[in-house]
C-alpha cells in the first residue's frame, strides 16, 4: 500500500511520520509538497503536525487554501482515508473537511505531555482493530488544541458516531474531552494527540502497542480493500 | 558604541589612512567584546580542545563530535542576556535562533534545544516573573514552531540578576560526517544571502551586548520570526544536498560586518559586496544601517556560479528570499559597494581580528569578607525545612517550564526532561545524554572549585543515564571586565574548568564568553555554564519505578561543604561558608563505578545529589515513584556532622543508586572491590520519607505532601504571585 505524507512549509512532524510508516510498519511511503498534484494510485494520505505557515493568523488556516488541499478533498470524497494529525488536524477543520474548530487551549500556554486517549468509534479506517473504550497512552503537544463545537453540532457528531477519541480526563477544556473526530462517512480522521510519537516502545514511556493499532487498521482497511 | 581612541589609532595604522564613517561602524561592530573575544581570546586558550572524536574545520560555529558510523553531532551554546532583559518574549526567542544557525552552518540537522534561565527573586520581584514567564513562552514558541525538541536545561532565580535575566540556550545537532560543510571559495565564486530581509532591528546589537545595560534600547533587540528559520533550516539542508554550498555562515552578532568579514579571513579570500543588492525591509536603509543591522534568520552562503540556478530554485520552492550580493575576489579584501560608489575597503584579516587586550586583575575583596563570616546555627525543625526547601522555586519542579516545550518532536527523547539528563537516540543505535549546568551561588564564593563544581554535576548527570562523558561546551558570564576583580573571577573559573577538562580527558568543543553582565545595581555574580555531551554505546538507564524493599546506596562523602547551598541562601539568608569541592581522583571513581554498575543493569535508578543536598535527592526519588523511604544518618559515609550539614550539604561526587535486593550482592562486590566509598542508607517502603539517626527519628514528611508542594510551588508563584 502507498501512503501519501503531505508536507507544508512549516510541517514538523512529517520525517517523524514518515520514519513510523517506513521503518516500523514497512509501507511505501512518499512526500508530496503542498503544491504538489497528489496521485491517482495512493491509497492514504496523512498531514502531519507541526506549524505551517507558524500558525499566522490561525492555525492550520493558509494550509487549507494550499493547492494540494483540492485533490484531497477530491480522494476524500471518493472515500480514501486520510488521517490529519495535530497541525493536520487543524488543516482538515479549517479546510471544512471536518467540523467545529480548534481554540487556543485555556491554559494559554503550548501544552507537551502524555495523556490517555479512549476509542469510542472503531469503524473508521483508523480505528477498526480498537475494540470500544480502549485506552491509549500518547502525547500531546500544542497550543491551540482545545476542540470547540457548539452543542446542536456535538449532538450531531454524536448522533452520526462521529468521535473517535475522548480524552481520559481534562486535558484542555475541549468539548466533551474530545481529542479526535472523523467525518460523516468515517474516512477522514482527525486528532490532535501524536500516534507517531507513541508507536515504538523505546520512546514510549508505557504502552507502544494501542497506539500502534492505529496504523494497523489502516493497513488492515486498505489490504481488505485490494 | 563605537571603537576606543587606541583601537581607532592601531586601525588608521593599519590602514595607513583614516576610517571612513561606514569602515568605523563595521569594524566596531566586529570588534566589540561580543563579537572580537578582545578580553578573553588569550586565556581561553588553555582550555583543551582536541580528542579522539573531535573534528575541527575551517569556520566551524559549532563544535563536531564524531560519534561513529559516519555520524557526527555538533553542539553550540549562546546567550542572549542584555535583549532578554529588555524584551525577553523576542530576546528569548531570537536566542534559540541564533543558536541553532549556527549548528545548521556546520551541514547538521539541529535536534535538540537546551536552555538555562536565570533571573531575580522571583517570590518578591514582580518584573523578575514577567522576564521568567515571557522568556519561557519566547524559547517555546520558536522552538516548538521549528519542531526541535527542547529537552532539557535548568531555572534559577538569585537576586544578584534583579533587573536582568540570562538566557542561555544551546543545540545539538546531528549529520553524516561526509555531509560537513568543508567551508571554501575560489575567485569567481558567488556571494548569497538568503532569509529574513534586512532592517532596522536588532542596530548595533553587539555593541549593545558589550557594555552594561544601563539603557533600555530595544531597537538593539531582534524580532523573532520562526517559520523563516524553519524554512532556513529546510532551504540550507537541501541546497547542501544539492552540492549548492561551499561556505556557508550565519548571521548573529554584528550581522553583515562580522559574516563577511571572519568568513573572507577564514577563507583567505576577498568579498567585494553591494548593499544596495541586500533585500531589506525598510527602503531608505543606508550602507552603515545595512552592515550593522542584526535581524535574525539570515545565511550567507557562497556558491559555484554553475549552481547558482539551483540554490535559486531551492529557495524559490520554500518562498524564501534570496540575494546575490557580491562575489569572492583574490585580494583579500572586504569591499563594500553602494551601487557603484566604493563605501568600504579594508583588508578582512584587519577587520576579523581585533588588537587582544591583556586585561589586569586582582583578588575581589568581597572574599576576604566572606571568609570571615560565621556559619549559621542548625535549624530546630528539619521536617519542616526539607518541605520548605522543596517549595524553593532553584528546586521545585519545573513542569511549568518544560510541560511548554515540544519534548518529543523529532521522536528521539527516550528519557524526558525532568530527570537527571534527557537522552536522545541518534541513527547509528548509540544514545546521546546531555545536561547543562551552572552554580552562581558557589561560584560567587569560590569562583575556580564553584566552575569545577557545575562541570562535574553536568558529568554526574549524564552519567546517571549511563553514558561517558565525550565533549563539553562552555558559557563564562562576568559582568566588566575593566574592573580587576571580575576579571579575575573569569581566570579562576577558566582555570578550573580547563583543570577538570585536561584530568578527565573531556575536551572543549565551542563555548561562549558574555561579559558586560551588569545593571546599575551591580554585576552579576560569576556565572559559567557548562554543558556536557555523554555517549551511550549500548543501552540507556531508563527511569524505572521503584519498589517496595528496593534498597538504597549512596556513592561518595558527605563532606562539610555548605557555602552556596539552598539550604544556607534559602533558609538561612547567609551567604558564605566553604564551596564544595571536587577530589579528581575519587570524582573519576565514582563516576566509573556507577558506569559500570548502569552498563551491567545492577541499578533501577541512577540520581545525582546537588541543589539542596542529600535530603533533596532521596525526596526526588521517593516523589518521583510514589513511595515512601526510610533512610539512616549513620551508614552515610562522612565525617562527624551535625544532621543539618549530613541532609543539606551539597558535596560532589555524589550518586543515589537504587537497586533491587536481587542485584545488591553484585553491586556491593564490585564497589568494595574498586574500593569505592558508598553506604547503603535505605530503603523504599511505605508511604513517608524518613531520615533517622541511632534508630530516632529526625524528620519525617508524607510522600504525597512533599509531591504537592514540589511539584506546584513553581507553577503557583508563576501564575498566582
Amino acid at each position: 500500500m502507498k501512503v501519501g505524507i503531505v508536507v507544508f512549509p512549516g510541517s514538523n512532524c512529517d520525517r517523524d511520520m514518515y520514519h513510523v510508516l517506513l521503518d516500523v510498519f514497512k509501507l511505501d511511503v512518499k512526500y508530496f509538497w503542498h503544491e504538489d498534484k497528489l496521485p491517482k494510485d495512493l491509497d492514504a494520505i496523512i498531514l502531519p503536525g507541526g506549524f505551517s505557515y507558524g500558525d499566522r493568523l490561525r492555525a492550520g488556516v493558509i494550509a487549507a487554501h494550499s493547492p494540494v488541499i483540492s485533490d484531497v478533498k477530491r480522494m476524500a470524497d471518493k472515500g480514501m482515508p486520510v488521517l490529519g494529525v495535530c497541525n493536520g488536524f487543524q488543516i482538515l477543520v479549517e479546510s471544512e473537511l471536518l467540523p467545529g474548530v480548534l481554540l487556543k487551549n485555556t491554559s494559554l500556554n503550548f501544552m507537551c505531555r502524555w495523556t490517555e486517549l479512549i476509542v469510542e468509534n472503531n469503524k473508521t479506517p483508523f480505528t477498526n482493530k480498537f475494540a470500544i473504550k480502549e485506552k491509549i497512552p500518547i502525547p500531546i503537544a500544542n497550543g491551540e488544541g482545545r476542540y470547540y463545537v457548539d452543542k446542536a453540532t456535538l449532538h450531531t457528531l454524536q448522533k452520526n458516531n462521529q468521535i473517535v477519541f475522548r480524552y481520559g480526563e481534562s486535558v484542555n477544556n475541549s468539548v466533551f474531552d474530545i481529542a479526535g473526530i472523523c467525518n460523516k462517512e468515517g474516512n477522514v480522521v482527525g486528532m490532535m494527540p501524536h500516534p507517531e510519537r507513541a508507536v515504538e516502545a523505546e520512546i514510549n514511556p508505557k504502552d507502544c502497542k494501542p497506539a500502534s493499532v492505529i496504523f494497523e487498521s489502516l493497513i488492515t482497511t486498505v489490504g481488505a480493500r485490494k | 558604541m563605537s571603537l576606543q581612541p587606541q583601537e581607532l589609532d592601531y586601525l588608521s595604522k593599519k590602514i595607513k589612512r583614516k576610517p571612513n564613517d561606514t569602515e568605523m561602524h563595521i569594524v566596531a561592530a566586529e570588534w566589540s567584546e561580543h563579537c572580537s573575544y578582545k578580553s578573553s581570546k588569550k586565556h581561553l586558550k588553555i582550555l583543551p580542545m582536541s580528542g579522539p572524536r573531535v573534528i575541527q574545520e575551517k569556520g566551524f560555529d559549532s563544535g563536531v563530535l564524531d560519534v561513529g558510523d559516519g555520524y557526527v553531532i555538533t553542539v553550540h551554546i549562546e546567550s542572549h542576556n542584555h535583549p532578554s532583559a529588555v524584551e525577553p518574549y523576542g530576546g528569548a526567542a531570537t536566542g534559540v535562533g541564533g543558536v541553532i544557525r549556527d549548528i545548521l552552518s556546520a551541514g547538521t540537522r539541529p535536534i535538540a534545544l537546551f536552555d538555562g534561565l536565570r533571573f531575580g527573586n522571583i517570590e518578591k520581584d514582580s518584573q523578575a516573573r514577567w522576564l521568567f514567564k515571557n522568556a519561557v513562552t519566547g524559547i517555546a514558541d520558536y522552538g516548538n514552531c521549528l519542531g526541535i525538541p527542547t529537552i532539557g536545561g535548568e531555572v534559577e532565580f538569585d537576586e544578584c540578576y534583579t533587573n536582568y535575566a540570562l538566557v542561555d540556550v544551546a543545540s545539538i545537532g546531528f549529520g553524516k560526517k561526509d555531509r560537513l560543510i568543508k567551508n571554501h571559495a575560489d575567485a569567481g565564486d558567488v556571494v548569497v544571502l538568503l532569509g529574513g530581509p534586512t532592517g532596522r532591528d536588532g542596530m548595533g546589537g553587539a555593541q549593545f551586548a558589550s557594555d552594561s545595560l544601563e539603557t533600555e534600547n530595544r531597537s538593539a533587540v531582534q524580532i523573532p520570526d520562526p517559520f523563516i528559520e524553519k524554512l532556513i533550516i529546510e532551504v540550507t539542508l537541501e541546497a547542501r544536498n544539492e552540492g549548492c554550498i561551499k561556505a556557508l555562515k550565519d548571521l548573529g552578532g554584528g550581522g553583515l560586518s562580522c559574516a563577511i568579514s571572519e568568513t573572507a579571513d577564514m577563507l583567505g579570500i576577498g568579498i567585494e559586496l553591494d548593499v544596495n543588492r541586500v533585500h531589506t525591509r525598510e527602503s531608505d536603509m543606508n550602507p552603515r544601517e545595512i552592515m550593522t543591522s542584526e535581524s535574525q534568520e539570515r545565511m550567507l552562503v557562497i556558491t559555484d556560479k554553475k549552481k547558482l540556478a539551483k540554490l535559486e530554485s531551492i529557495c524559490k520552492k520554500f518562498r524564501v528570499t534570496c540575494s546575490v550580493i557580491g562575489k569572492v575576489t583574490s585580494d583579500k579584501i572586504m569591499k563594500v559597494k553602494n551601487n557603484n560608489v566604493v563605501v568600504a575597503s579594508i583588508p578582512a584579516e584587519i577587520v576579523a581580528n581585533a588588537p587582544l587586550l591583556d586585561r589586569p586583575s586582582k583578588i575581589p575583596a568581597y572574599l576576604k569578607e566572606l571568609q570571615k563570616k560565621k556559619e549559621p546555627k542548625p535549624v530546630s525543625d528539619l521536617s519542616k525545612t526539607i518541605m520548605k526547601l522543596l517549595s524553593c522555586p532553584n528546586i521545585a519542579s519545573k513542569i511549568w517550564v518544560y510541560g511548554q516545550y515540544d519534548h518529543e518532536v523529532g521522536i528521539r527523547t527516550v528519557v524526558k526532561p525532568g530527570m537527571d539528563s534527557a537522552v536522545l537516540r541518534l541513527d547509528n543505535g548509540k544514545y546521546l545524554a546531555a545536561k547543562i549546568d551552572g552554580n552562581p551561588k558557589q561560584c560567587y564564593i569560590d569562583p575556580k572549585n564553584g566552575a569545577i563544581g557545575c562541570f562535574e554535576e553536568a558529568c554526574r548527570n549524564v552519567v546517571c543515564t549511563g553514558a561517558t562523558p565525550i565533549g563539553m561546551v562552555d558559557h563564562l558570564q562576568f559582568g566588566n571586565p575593566e574592573n580587576q576583580e571580575i576579571f579575575w573571577t573569569f581566570l579562576e573559573s577558566l582555570k578550573g574548568i580547563s583543570e577538570f577538562s585536561k584530568y578527565f580527558d573531556i575536551p572543549c568543543v565551542g563555548g561562549k564568553v558574555s561579559l558586560y553582565n551588569e545593571t546599575p545595581q551591580g554585576p552579576i555574580k560569576p556565572t559559567p555554564l557548562i554543558g556536557v555531551l555523554g555517549l551511550i554505546e549500548k543501552k540507556p538507564l531508563p527511569p524505572q519505578n521503584l519498589e517496595q524493599g528496593d534498597i538504597l546506596i549512596l556513592i561518595g562523602t558527605t563532606k562539610d561543604e555548605l557555602g552556596g547551598s539552598e539550604y544556607y541562601e534559602y533558609i538561612h539568608g547567609f551567604v558564605g561558608g566553604k564551596c564544595p569541592t571536587v577530589d579528581f581522583k575519587e570524582s573519576k571513581q565514582n563516576m566509573n563505578a556507577v558506569i559500570h554498575i548502569i552498563e551491567n543493569e545492577w541499578a533501577k535508578n541512577a540520581h545525582d545529589c546537588s541543589k539542596g543536598g542529600l535530603a533533596i535527592a532521596v525526596s526526588e526519588l521517593s516523589m518521583t515513584s510514589n513511595i515512601g523511604c526510610t533512610i539512616s544518618l549513620d551508614n552515610i559515609p562522612s565525617s562527624k556532622l551535625p544532621d543539618d550539614k549530613i541532609l543539606f550539604s551539597e558535596s560532589h561526587s555524589r550518586y543515589l543508586l537504587s537497586i533491587s535486593k536481587s542485584n545488591l550482592d553484585a553491586v556491593l562486590d564490585y564497589l568494595k572491590t574498586k574500593k569505592v566509598n558508598f553506604g547503603i542508607i535505605g530503603k523504599f517502603e511505605g508511604k513517608n520519607i524518613t531520615f533517622s539517626k541511632s534508630k530516632k527519628v529526625i524528620a519525617k514528611l508524607s510522600v504525597d505532601k512533599a509531591h504537592d508542594t514540589w511539584f506546584n510551588s513553581l507553577k503557583d508563584l508563576v501564575l498566582h504571585g
